[in-house]
């Protein structure tokens, strides 16, 4: 998809260092609550902090209490920072939004006088003039004139459509640009108020709710807090019956800080800090994607969805028709036939007349000719004709080749003025097309009937392919269209959809969704109309498109900005990402617990039953060889810590996604993120260790 | 390790895996109210049981309507046996004249039988009249196994329906289970016991003349049907205090093979009955793979340890405290198989087990008795593991997980947690309770590192409704009794009532068919990660405690030093 605007780099230093001072700023109480896991790592810091402190009035500092206490504190910091950069980027990519709209400027008409505001300022009810070139300036009705208007910047769409006062065709919207004539509009949305607004504010504030997988992701680590909290608070009585019993008391000094360090390596503090910024870095993915969101629910509800109905122009063809063959009549060679209609067309602008020139050109090398060297006159479409078409005059005989292109009744009946002939086989090769959901086009030249142009609906390059990937992971395809079953069937077959609604109407996809839902399916669908908007009401994925309806606006849970219906797609990539990514930074959060005992149970008890110069039985599980009992709980906390900033960025950008069945999805993550879970730990607090060791800090 | 032994194991392995279809499908009919080859004969019976209690087995409850069917039934049952206590010495069916059991062991032992834990904190035959043994305990040995298949064939029509709002009859239910599936199961295994010497009787103890010129009391009663539903019914509680290590509880080797089998074959039958029942028997192969792949781990550590060189001893081999008629090998089997199926009965002192071997064992319980576990209960214990390991890794896919079509949501992993890890907080509290109070270390038998595993085994038996006791500690104290009593409580209804929560809600779920896109639970990948789940999260908890205990005690057993 296009990228319509510069989008915030994803480590923009401004926004680093607002978040540096953010993650200061969510120390607080009430913040910190929010996260219980976070939170007992703030308490068990705070603890950690007083017992050093109270050390100093009872035998001095101890460096390694200090140097826990500060690892414990930045291991708070870094997961407020993780949080704080999904906020800003946020905030960043809002901004940006709202610049692109503050940006266009209005001519407002008062009392008969012009005057120039920002767009921003019009209040509905304004009446602003606009001529051709500029930006309409906000969403509106208009009053007075027609105009043609430039809409592909929200439907994507080139044609030009005219806009004019009264009737159906008097809405405008903001963003769209005049191309000829001038027009007066009545704005009718409020500064503000405007959708648009209400979405951004929305992205921006600080209230955000938690999704239903959030929310159950955060009972199981909050219960595994709990679990690991009552491990840690019974030990110390375990500990001393076994100590007392076996007269070593001393052996072993079950200090506060070393508990708390025993803790927060233990509970998940890896998935606990970076669960809120996965959340917020979902939502703007889809805001770089230009769509909005009206909860987050509704991104989840996307990465579950197996169906997909999608309609038919626009998303699964191009929209418009393209010539793909010439098929000539009986003894007539396709060289004249396609020569013929390369003539009747070079003064036709529309997309078929293009494209059949340029087939032309590709299949039969015929150079596009200059109509007025030719002398031709340029017949045009007309609707009483239904033809158009060219008049040449040969310089040699003096008499006028009078080329004609249209529907088949058109050219028969051209035909039949002339006296001339309309094989049989014209009419075979005419009724083949349409069968296979394709136009004919019929070429005449005088009274003879040469063949037929076949037009297409085109389906877009790569669309079947990526159907192909959908259907590997799990994801039905529903092609809607207002066509007959015949063409429907044809094109659906060409894109390789799963299945069609041929001639449908609004209640036939409601009723589809319904249908697909009582099944046990998640369906998603796009669409703009107000009649859309039940479906977009009853779809577990909505998505509105931003030149759509009030009403289509208002049923779905998402507004594509864009306007472009391929968007469902990456909407539903996008949710099934950020699940994706919860779900692997928890396995190799819960997996690195592995680890971290086998460095900090024998620090803890290799004292016990040790003898002069040598270590107890424990300190055979120090399978990692870590030089201290010291260095070894330091480098775990340190580890523990520095684990959420190296994981940041996965967390803002999400895990790399690809359309692949689950099974393979889940081996290739289980390998990465669980295994790796299980083995990076290792190898990091080791690292850690021997740095710790060479630098002498504890 | 003689070749024979591993013969053995290899029979007793394959024994299981064969019977475990035959039987789970027999059970899936019988759960599933469907007619089987014993209709005919039974269908009468429980008709009568139904009228004679006024029960519409058709009338369908929902989850909550059905846990309170199940808190009221086990209270009842509960109340009898306390009441049979207390009053058993103006009770007939007491040759002994034996005098009423104190308060607090006879709530212990009511909680105790009621949870099919048959933790027992006293000597049956010096304790219990025969009243108070088959009125009380053998009933609660049939019906505590009964709710348990109760509450597993409701989680299975909890997944198995779809929006449905309720989840089966739990009086039918327990009817079901007991008069087509324990009743004659034990039935047939009594006599075959019987056949192989297990005394049953009602006859007073026998005072015989020994060759010594002694006068010595030979206790009997009626054990044969008693030790058949103590083994079927995973509960544990010998007629006599040596359990089956008693020669008239377990007088032959084939007695002994049998009695290992029952052990765990109706726990093992369960998975391919949840398979069965819920549509996928696949489901139930994996789960009976995981079940057996992690009972085999642990009998391969425990084998390995009892038949190494005992270095303290100077010897090949730990024979002390075994059953020395019947080798290492069975005893080893036994004690795996016994703390896997939270059945607790032994035939050999577990307080001399090896240390690694007693790692194994605590560690079989402390996962929460879901390797086979208790009848039903094993499997629904099994099924919280199941709902983690797909909510944890089943997001890596992509999509709201699912389990067998029903998606897992915050809800189900409330109930799942709480099933999980309830009776961990349990033991790791009540253990340290112990360890700080003079009550607590007032009878324990050692002190030191194997002091702390006396208590620690004691509150995972109990804690996880096991009940097979470590020995060495003297539990029978107002401290223990009730300490005990109330880690059976927890430990028994944190496991079921949620579950039966977690029924009701998927229930109610709508199905989800399975696409490519499905996270899948039917391949040894999912094997994998369901073992990851269960150590990482049901286990990992006890690993600091453990390392004071018999970790330390390993290593320096491995050192050739003791204490």
């Amino acid at each position: 998809m296009s990228e319509s605007r510069p989008r915030a780099k994803p480590f923009d230093a401004a926004i680093i260092r607002s978040a540096v001072v953010e993650s200061f700023r969510k120390c607080g109480p009430r913040q910190l609550m929010k996260n219980p896991v976070i939170f007992v790592v703030a308490v068990g810091a705070l603890l950690s902090v007083v017992s050093t402190v109270h050390g100093l009035h009872h035998g001095g500092l101890s460096a390694f209490n200090l140097q826990i206490s500060l690892w414990l504190v930045f291991t708070v910091l870094f997961a407020n920072f993780a949080e704080a950069m999904a906020e800003g980027r946020g905030k960043a990519q809002a901004a940006e939004l709202r610049r692109s709209r503050t940006k266009t400027m209005a001519r407002r008409i008062v009392d008969g006088r012009e005057t120039t505001v920002a767009a921003a300022e019009l209040k509905a009810g304004d009446t602003v003039v606009c001529e051709a070139g500029e930006v309409i300036p906000s969403d509106g009705e208009v009053i007075e004139g027609i105009a043609s208007v430039d809409e592909s910047a929200v439907t994507g769409e080139s044609a030009p459509v005219i806009r004019e006062s009264g009737g159906d065709r008097n809405a405008v919207v903001g963003g769209t640009k005049v191309l000829s004539d001038r027009i007066v509009i009545r704005i009718i949305s409020e500064p503000g108020s405007s959708f648009l607004d209400r979405m951004i504010a929305l992205v921006e504030g600080a209230v955000r709710q938690k999704t239903p997988n959030e929310i159950a992701l955060s009972i199981l680590l909050s219960s595994l807090t709990l679990v690991f909290l009552v491990v840690v608070i019974t030990l110390p009585a375990f500990s001393s019956y076994v100590v007392k019993s076996t007269n070593q008391t001393g052996a072993i000094v079950l200090s506060v800080p070393i508990l708390v360090a025993l803790l927060v390596c233990l509970i998940p503090t890896t998935i606990g800090g970076l669960l809120s910024a996965i959340g917020i870095s979902g939502m703007n993915r889809l805001l770089r994607h230009n769509v909005l969101v009206v909860s987050g629910r509704a991104i989840e509800a996307a990465g579950d969805v197996d169906v997909l109905l999608l309609d038919k122009t626009g998303t699964i063809t191009i929209g418009n028709r393209m010539a793909t063959e010439f098929l000539p009549g009986p003894s007539v060679t396709s060289q004249r036939l396609a020569d013929a209609a390369q003539l009747a067309s070079l003064s036709d602008e529309t997309p078929e007349g293009r494209s059949i020139v340029v087939l032309a050109k590709n299949e039969y090398n015929l150079r596009s000719r200059d109509i007025i060297d030719l002398k031709a006159h340029f017949i045009p479409f007309s609707a009483k004709t239904r033809m158009s078409g060219v008049d040449i005059p040969d310089t040699v005989t003096g008499k006028v080749r009078c080329i004609r292109k249209g529907s088949s009744e058109a050219i028969l009946h051209f035909i039949l003025e002339h006296d001339g002939t309309y094989p049989i086989a014209i009419f075979n090769i005419v009724n083949n097309i349409a069968q296979q959901g394709g136009t004919p086009l019929v070429v005449a030249e005088n009274n003879l009937a040469l063949g037929v142009i076949n037009l297409k609906d085109v389906v877009k390059g790569g669309i079947k392919e990526r159907f192909m990937r959908l259907r590997a992971s799990g994801i039905k395809t529903v092609m809607v269209t207002g066509d007959n079953a015949v063409t429907a069937a044809a094109i659906a077959a060409e894109a390789g959809v799963d299945d069609f609604i041929a001639e449908a109407t609004p209640e036939m996809k409601l009723a589809r969704i319904r249908e697909e839902q009582a099944k046990g399916h998640l369906v998603a669908m796009i669409g703009d109309g107000t009649n859309d908007a039940p479906a977009l009401a009853q779809a577990d994925v909505g998505v509105a498109m931003n030149t759509g309806t009030q009403a289509a606006r208002e049923a779905g849970n998402m507004v594509d900005l864009d306007s472009n219906p391929t968007k469902l797609i990456e909407v539903v990539e996008i949710g099934k990402q950020l699940l994706m990514t919860r779900g692997a930074l928890t396995t190799f959060s819960i997996a690195n617990d592995v680890s971290k005992y086998f460095a900090i149970i024998p620090a803890m008890f290799s004292g016990l039953f040790a003898s002069v110069g040598h270590a107890g039985p424990l300190a055979a599980l120090n399978i990692m060889r870590l030089s201290s009992p010291q260095s070894a709980v330091l480098s775990a906390v340190i580890f523990n810590a520095l684990v959420i900033v190296f994981l940041i960025p996965l967390a803002l950008k999400g895990v790399s996604y690809r359309s692949l069945p689950a099974a393979q999805v889940l081996r290739r993550n289980l390998l990465i993120y669980g295994v790796g879970g299980l083995v990076v730990p290792f190898v990091g607090i080791k690292l850690i260790d021997m740095l710790v060791s060479v630098l002498h800090i504890v | 390790m003689h070749p024979m032994d591993v013969v053995q194991v290899i029979v007793y392995i394959a024994a299981l895996t064969v019977l475990a279809p035959l039987l789970g499908a027999y059970m899936a009919d019988v759960l599933s109210q469907k007619r089987c080859f014993l209709s005919p004969l039974l269908r009468p019976v429980e008709n009568a049981l139904y009228r004679l209690s006024g029960v519409d087995p058709e009338e369908e409850m929902t989850w909550k309507q059905y846990c309170v069917a199940l808190l009221i039934f086990s209270g009842l049952g509960m109340a009898v046996v306390f009441c049979l206590q207390l009053t058993q010495k103006i009770l007939p069916f007491n040759p002994q004249h034996l005098p009423a059991v104190s308060w607090h062991l006879a709530l212990n032992t009511a909680i105790s039988f009621m949870t099919n834990t048959n933790w027992q904190a006293y000597a049956g035959e010096t304790t219990l009249s025969y009243l108070t043994q088959f009125l009380g305990l053998t009933v609660q040995n049939f019906v505590s196994a009964a709710t348990g298949i109760a509450v597993f064939a409701a989680l299975c029509r909890g997944i198995g329906r779809r929006s449905s709002e309720t989840i089966g009859n739990f009086w039918a239910d327990c009817v079901r289970s007991t008069v087509y599936i324990l009743l004659p199961l034990s039935l047939v295994f009594a006599v075959i016991l019987v056949g192989q010497g297990v005394v049953q009787t009602l006859r007073p103890y026998v005072t015989v003349t020994t060759i010594e010129g002694q006068q010595q009391t030979i206790p009997l009663g009626p054990a044969a049907s008693q030790i058949a539903i103590k083994q079927l019914g995973t509960n544990g509680g010998g007629f006599f205090n040596a359990n089956s290590a008693h020669p008239f509880e377990n007088p032959t080797p084939l007695s002994n093979f049998l009695e290992m089998l029952a052990i765990l074959l109706v726990a093992a039958s369960m998975t391919y009955t949840f398979g069965k029942m819920v549509g996928s028997k696949r489901q139930g192969w994996i789960l009976f793979v995981s079940m057996l792949v992690l009972f085999i781990g642990g009998l391969t550590v425990s084998l390995y340890a009892e038949h190494a060189d005992n270095r303290l001893l100077g010897v090949a081999g730990s024979l002390e405290g075994k059953e020395t008629r019947f080798g290492i090998t069975n005893s080893v089997i036994w004690s795996t198989a016994t703390t896997a199926a939270s059945n607790g009965s032994i035939n050999a002192m577990h307080e001399s087990l090896s240390p690694l071997a007693a790692l194994v064992a605590m560690f079989n319980m402390m996962v929460g008795e879901v390797i086979f576990g208790g009848v039903g209960s094993g499997l629904y214990g099994m099924i919280a593991y199941v709902i983690l390991a797909v909510f944890i890794a089943g997001l890596m896919v992509g999509r709201t997980p699912e389990y067998l079509g029903k998606k897992i949501e915050s809800f189900e992993i409330k109930m799942s947690v709480i099933a999980v890890l309830a009776s961990s907080i349990v033991v790791l509290f009540s253990g340290a309770l112990a360890c700080i109070t003079p009550a607590g270390l007032a009878t324990l038998s050692t002190s030191g590192t194997h002091g702390l595993t006396e208590i620690l085994y004691a509150f995972a038996s109990a804690a996880n409704n096991n009940g097979s006791a470590f020995a060495g500690l003297n539990a029978n104290t107002p401290f223990y009794d009730l300490l005990t009593g109330a880690a059976m409580l927890i430990g028994r209804f944190s496991v079921s009532v949620p579950m039966l929560a977690v029924a009701g809600h998927l229930a109610q779920k709508k199905f989800t068919p399975p696409s490519a896109g499905t996270f899948p639970t039917d391949g040894a990948l999912f094997v994998l990660l369901l073992l990851g789940t269960i150590i990482i999260i049901g286990a990992l908890n006890f690993f600091p405690v453990l390392s004071l205990g018999p970790v330390i005690e390993h290593l320096f057993f491995i050192a050739g030093k003791g204490f």
